[in-house]
């Protein structure tokens, strides 16, 4: 098993300490040290690991190279994606190696302050993060603990920034971008945690190392939260990885018997089938150009016992009523969307629901002020390519051809 | 004799300024409106408010200018400007005065709006809800054909117009915004924001 | 490349919508209804591309008319759209 963010104690013993990690990793360059990092990164290929996975490397130097005046370093750990449960395990586990990419990151960039935005349901490693803190005694930089309220949006960067600067999580209109101006109207660089912790291992032994991993295009190591299967819990994987092998390996069946699809990236990401997907490797780019996304690293595999469509119908409920209720499109589309789907879900479209579906996810798709119809839209529209079938029945004969409907998908548990 | 026609300029004016600063303010109220006719488009709604709004300030002008100018009155330009400084009908004059006053700062905003931002110059805006009733007072404080019956008329339609729009605007005016929560709850039905969906 | 097709090349400004002051009022599709159209909502969806200079004094007023400022005419960046690269 791969194991590099997770290399380290076993789980069970909770929070790796600063001895261990010291010793286990050795110090981190600092100060001037740090400023080289930032060709490292870029030579490493290190994608952002939030969801978006924009390049890590060329976010410190957009950040590094500004015009005047310090910087400020916001951790993002909100994690609002339900099926996603990797950051705050690393924070629980890890909490010492996403402190030095935070300061690392802090040095490259020039930052003054840095701000740990943790989720207020995320209690185990919030107190991991706290006791880190203790126990590196004084900081190099002042740090804030804050916590972000329990909503999906909440981790979007302008929302993080918009909480720290006035207690209000939810998107702002762009521009400008958190790296022009953030918290304190000063250049932000709002990173992931793993992402964080990748670099802090980058930083120590450098991109050719970081290379060596990697089946396909993008190099390196990832976190994943497998749900669905019969081993689900965050793993540590290789990129490149297909589904198939995970599939595999957590028990989730390596031929596609027992499991019709899988979704990936989490409720913004995307389906994919079975008998087309198994061979698709989990590699950003690689999923990018199969029409899907890696996202946050969620693999969540659907029983061949499980309406599709019914569990798009709960997501989209879900999405709908996670709007931050800002933007006209969001909030009424997705409304009438999920109603929409609950419809077809419950066998009672009233008129073609499949056309107007389509129909309005072609137009709400980009009119928000941030990326969360954009999501919701695209899961959906994978949804209804992947599970065709089962929405033509549902809609032209109202009926379903699963017996269970899946009443919740389980949240992941931590890793053995 | 001049001063006769100053004296009607200023009665005159005055008159027309409130019937015109009237139809501005129910305008105001009905620009959030969503209905919409073929002859009568939504953008006419906020434009026609504007240019009002721009003439009634011509008549304003004319009104506090040649009120200044008339002998009888005996108002110097400091009772135009500065509350109570008037020794005619000072508390009538002086509701005019601040009336004026708001209703200025109301329009520089809105002039120089994409510069300030819509939140400053909203904030400034609500002065209007003072500044026509301010200027109601005025009128039938300082009018001297106030009771007259025409005038009396002419006033009680000028305060049903703008309670009328006032009232609508409380109960059923509104704009999306205030719907946004609601619907996301999915308290609120996003059809009877705009029904038309059920038929495509 | 067909004749009809307007040269969009050649434009030098764009329309944005503030999303969240948006609250769907309609007047600036009203206004500019060759660029502006409105969803099911009423909310305004802007055609990509830019406005034509023979559209700008029309884009204008549309800005102009909009109840909470949400319009906003931007000089046209030749960059792909803000957001669909995000660092």
């Amino acid at each position: 098993m791969i194991s590099r963010v997770l290399a380290g104690p076993a789980a069970a013993g909770g929070a790796e300490s600063i001895d261990d990690h010291l010793a286990r990793l050795g110090r981190l360059p600092s100060g001037a040290a740090a400023r080289h990092v930032i060709p490292v990164l870029e030579a490493s290929g290190l994608l952002g690991r939030g969801g978006a996975g924009f390049p890590v490397g060329r976010k410190w130097r957009t950040v590094a190279e500004r015009r005047s005046g310090p910087a400020t370093v916001l951790v993002n750990a909100a994690e609002g994606e339900p099926l996603s449960a990797k950051d705050r395990t690393l924070l629980r586990l890890r909490p010492h190696l996403v402190l030095d990419g935070a300061f690392l990151a802090a040095d490259a960039v020039g930052a003054e302050r840095v701000v740990l935005y943790v989720g207020s349901a995320h209690r185990d490693a919030r107190t991991a993060l706290e006791r880190a803190l203790r126990e590196r005694g004084p900081l190099p930089r002042p740090v804030d603990l804050i916590d972000a309220p329990d909503t999906y949006v909440a981790g979007e960067e302008s929302a993080a920034v918009h909480m720290v600067n006035d207690a209000d999580a939810r998107p702002t209109s762009t521009p400008p971008r958190v790296f022009e101006r953030g918290i304190g109207g000063r250049p932000t660089l709002v990173q992931n945690v793993e992402s964080l912790a990748h670099a802090a291992l980058i930083g120590r032994y450098g991109d050719a190392w970081y290379r060596e991993l990697g089946r396909g295009g993008t190099p390196g190591s990832a976190l994943v939260t497998v749900s669905g299967s019969s081993h689900d819990g965050i793993r540590e994987i290789e990129l490149g990885t297909t589904i198939g092998q995970l599939a595999a390996e957590t028990g989730a069946g390596s031929s596609t018997a027992g499991r019709q699809a899988v979704l990936l990236g989490g409720y913004f990401g995307g389906w994919v089938s079975a008998d087309r997907g198994w061979d698709l490797p989990l590699d950003p780019v690689a999923l990018r150009q199969a029409g899907t996304a890696f996202g946050c690293g969620v693999v969540a595999f659907l029983g061949e016992d499980v309406c599709g469509v019914r569990a798009t119908s709960r997501i989209m409920g879900w999405m709908a009523g996670q709007s931050a209720a800002q933007c006209g499109p969001c909030v009424f589309g997705l409304r009438a969307i999920a109603d929409a789907t609950a419809r077809v879900a419950g066998g009672t479209p009233e008129g073609d629901e499949l056309e107007r579906l389509r129909r309005w996810a072609g137009q709400i798709a980009g009119r928000g002020a941030c990326r969360h119809p954009d999501g919701a839209v695209g899961q959906l529209l994978s949804s209804l390519r992947v599970f065709e079938a089962e929405w033509e029945l549902h809609q032209r004969r109202r009926a379903c051809s699963h017996e269970r409907y899946e009443r919740s998908f389980d949240m992941a548990r931590e890793v053995a | 004799m001049s001063t006769q026609i100053l004296w009607f300029a200023t009665r005159g004016a005055g008159i027309v300024s409130l019937i015109l600063f009237s139809a501005v303010a129910c305008l105001g109220l009905l620009a959030v409106a969503r209905t919409q006719a073929s002859w009568w488009p939504r953008f006419l709604t906020v434009e026609l408010h504007r240019n009002l709004a721009l003439i009634s300030v011509v008549f304003l002008g004319i009104h506090i200018v040649t009120a200044i100018l008339d002998p009888f009155t005996a108002l110097g330009i400091a009772a135009a400007i500065v509350p109570l400084a008037s020794s005619y009908r000072p508390v009538a004059v002086a509701l005019g005065v601040i009336s004026v006053d708001l209703a200025l700062a109301v329009i520089v905003t809105s002039l120089v709006r994409e510069r300030i931002g819509h939140r400053v110059w909203r904030a400034v805006h609500w002065a209007a809800y003072a500044a026509w009733p301010l200027g109601v007072a005025h009128s039938i404080t300082a009018g001297t054909d106030a009771f007259a019956l025409w005038m009396l008329a002419v006033t009680a339609l000028c305060v049903f117009a703008v309670g009328a729009a006032l009232l609508w605007r409380l109960t059923s005016g509104g704009t999306n915004r205030s719907r946004l929560a609601a619907v996301t709850k999915g308290i609120a039905d996003p059809v009877a924001i705009e029904p038309a969906w059920r038929n495509r | 490349m067909t004749a009809s097709t307007p040269s969009r090349a050649e434009t030098s400004a764009e329309l944005v919508v503030d999303r969240i002051a948006c609250d769907g009022f309609g007047m600036c599709a009203e206004l500019l209804p060759e660029l502006i159209e409105l969803d099911d909502w009423g909310y305004p969806i802007v055609r990509a591309g830019g406005v034509p200079d023979e559209l700008l004094d029309h884009a204008r007023r549309a800005v102009a008319v909009c109840p909470v400022l949400a319009l906003r005419l931007a000089r046209r960046s030749m960059l792909p759209a803000a957001g669909s690269v995000r660092p």
